[in-house]
């Protein structure tokens, strides 16, 4: 304790580090995030695996109570996204077709090469990408303030009270969802943007004939395709869900804290959609 | 003829040794060494102060958490229960949360249906004719098509009572049920209580075994035959309203003054 009359030392100025909040050690740092990255990964993959054990044992459980939820998140996930996915579909072409016909007017028979550069860019890359992405910005963000806010709020122990398995009534009927709606929109997304980018081709006034370009589409796609966009998606909407959900139901919330759950799920969705779509990209070019 | 022995009827509630954690800080104790029996068709109110645990102590008692150490029986049965297979034992118990902790997307009439078309086994007549009942017995009648946020904290508690009601438990635990309600709805509650413990044949028939936690005894004097009192994460049994009034205990003579 400090005597009466003695002089008071200045404490000394803070330091540019201690001012910035920047970290004693990077060393530290890198150390923190790889471990919180590590639990994050470990909370999730167990959370994943509890779901799909819920799902595949309580799959004809409670079928009143679940099939109008499963539709609720169908048509939330899905059919709710529609005009969104429209005005997305006709940009997209645009974006795409615009840009190849500019570059690609410089090159003798480029013509020929729009239906591949399609089925490349679109159909294997920014259609299953960018649906995910919408979906995560509009559905994703929502499940997680809704079940940070039940979880706050008691509800999860109000079902654990009634006997209902909350993974089962919250979780379940929003990773079925949101496969099911990221397969279906990327569809009707692909399905618009080659629609769009011809119809963009046709105002640029590219010789090219609706027969041919859809020609070209054809023989630029495979099974393959078909098989890899169908399981890539319905990957895409079990990982957001799955990530969402457990921001929001995973761990004890309070209020306060549901801002931040978001904003983490949302990074974690995003770095897990484009490693999967990274993981996707390897294997089918090692298949073919 | 030789008369059957009669079964020696199991407790409700049979807690040995019993230990109690927060549900949100798992390092918490709320209570230690708990031993207590609470026989079947008993009502009980615990008394305990604001703030010490007893919506902790009493999701424990209904299996929502884990005791962190000692034997802890429900009709005979080890709890918590978990398992699918023992789930028909455990909705034996009905839960009523402070502030009725509604299902935010659903209406009460919903809500109160939810346990019933979950668990199966009713009709969809049956299922109407029994919310029917519950939404008359508890006054709900006006709201049973408004959410949550449309219905007032009062009538949302008893909304949470008319949901645990659905599957007709035997025993009922009450987290602080006269908590932020008017004369009106208090004297609601206790009367509705009495009702129940003494048996409604809307609820079975049988009287119910009652817990109902409290952080102001005298509402109840007039309505719970035994009572107990959580302090200083111990829980003292009393008993009856007499060993309550010659209680030498700090706790529970502030808990009489209210």
């Amino acid at each position: 304790m400090q005597k009466a009359g003695a002089t008071a030392i200045p404490a000394p100025p803070p330091r540019v580090r201690d001012r910035w909040g920047l970290p004693r050690f990077y060393s530290d740092l890198v150390g923190r995030r790889v471990f919180a990255f590590l639990l994050a990964l470990h909370g999730v993959g167990a959370f994943a695996l509890i779901t799909v054990g819920v799902l595949l044992r309580n799959f004809r459980v409670a079928q009143p109570v679940m099939r109008p939820l499963i539709a609720r998140e169908i048509h939330r996930a899905g059919v709710q996204l529609l005009p969104m996915f429209f005005f997305a579909a006709a940009a997209l072409g645009f974006l795409v077709i615009g840009q190849t016909v500019a570059w690609l007017s410089r090159v003798e028979a480029a013509n020929n090469l729009l239906g591949n550069i399609m089925v490349i860019v679109v159909v294997r890359e920014f259609g299953p990408l960018l649906t995910a992405l919408l979906v995560l910005a509009r559905v994703g963000t929502a499940n997680v303030v809704e079940l940070g806010t039940a979880r706050a709020l008691g509800e999860v122990e109000a079902l654990e009270a009634l006997g209902i398995d909350p993974v089962h009534y919250l979780v379940v009927p929003r990773v079925v969802g949101m496969a099911v709606g990221v397969f279906a929109l990327t569809v009707y997304l692909i399905l618009g943007t080659l629609v769009s980018g011809y119809l963009w081709a046709f105002i640029q006034a590219v010789p090219l004939l609706p027969g041919d370009y859809f020609r070209q589409l054809a023989g630029a796609l495979s099974y393959l395709d078909f098989a890899l966009l169908a399981l890539k998606t319905c990957a895409f909407g079990f990982i957001i869900a799955i990530v969402t959900c457990y921001h929001g139901l995973g761990q004890p919330l309070q209020l306060n804290e549901i801002s931040r759950a978001t904003v983490r799920a949302v990074g974690q969705s995003t770095v897990a959609c484009i490693l999967l779509d990274a993981l996707f990209i390897s294997l089918y070019l090692a298949v073919t | 003829m030789n008369a059957t022995p009669a079964k020696p009827q199991l407790p409700a509630l049979d807690l040995r040794g019993v230990n109690m954690v927060s549900r949100l800080d798992p390092a918490t104790l709320v209570a230690e060494e708990v031993n207590w029996t609470v026989q079947a068709g008993e009502f009980w109110v615990v008394g305990a102060p604001q703030h010490s645990g007893k919506t902790d102590f009493l999701m424990t008692l209904g299996g929502l958490s884990p005791p962190s150490g000692g034997e802890y029986y429900f009709l005979g049965e080890a709890m918590p229960i978990f398992e699918e297979s023992r789930l028909l034992h455990r909705l034996r118990l009905g839960f009523v949360f402070d502030g009725g902790q509604s299902l935010g997307q659903l209406t009460v009439a919903e809500s109160i249906a939810l346990p019933l078309r979950y668990h199966g086994g009713w009709s969809g007549d049956e299922i109407e004719s029994r919310v029917s009942e519950l939404l008359e017995m508890t006054e709900l009648v006006p709201w049973a098509n408004s959410t949550p946020a449309n219905v007032g904290r009062s009538w949302q508690q008893r909304a949470g009572l008319a949901r645990a009601l659905a599957l007709r438990p035997e025993v009922l635990l009450l987290d602080s049920p006269l908590t932020g309600l008017d004369v009106r709805h208090s004297t609601w509650w206790l009367a509705f209580l009495a009702q129940l413990s003494r048996g409604d044949s809307r609820v079975g028939g049988k009287p119910v075994t009652l817990v109902v936690t409290a952080d102001d005894l005298r509402p109840w004097r007039n309505c719970a035959w035994r009572v107990a009192c959580l302090a200083n994460r111990r829980l003292l049994v009393l008993g009856n309203w007499h060993a309550v009034e010659n209680s030498i205990e700090r706790a529970v003579q502030e808990l009489l003054v209210g």
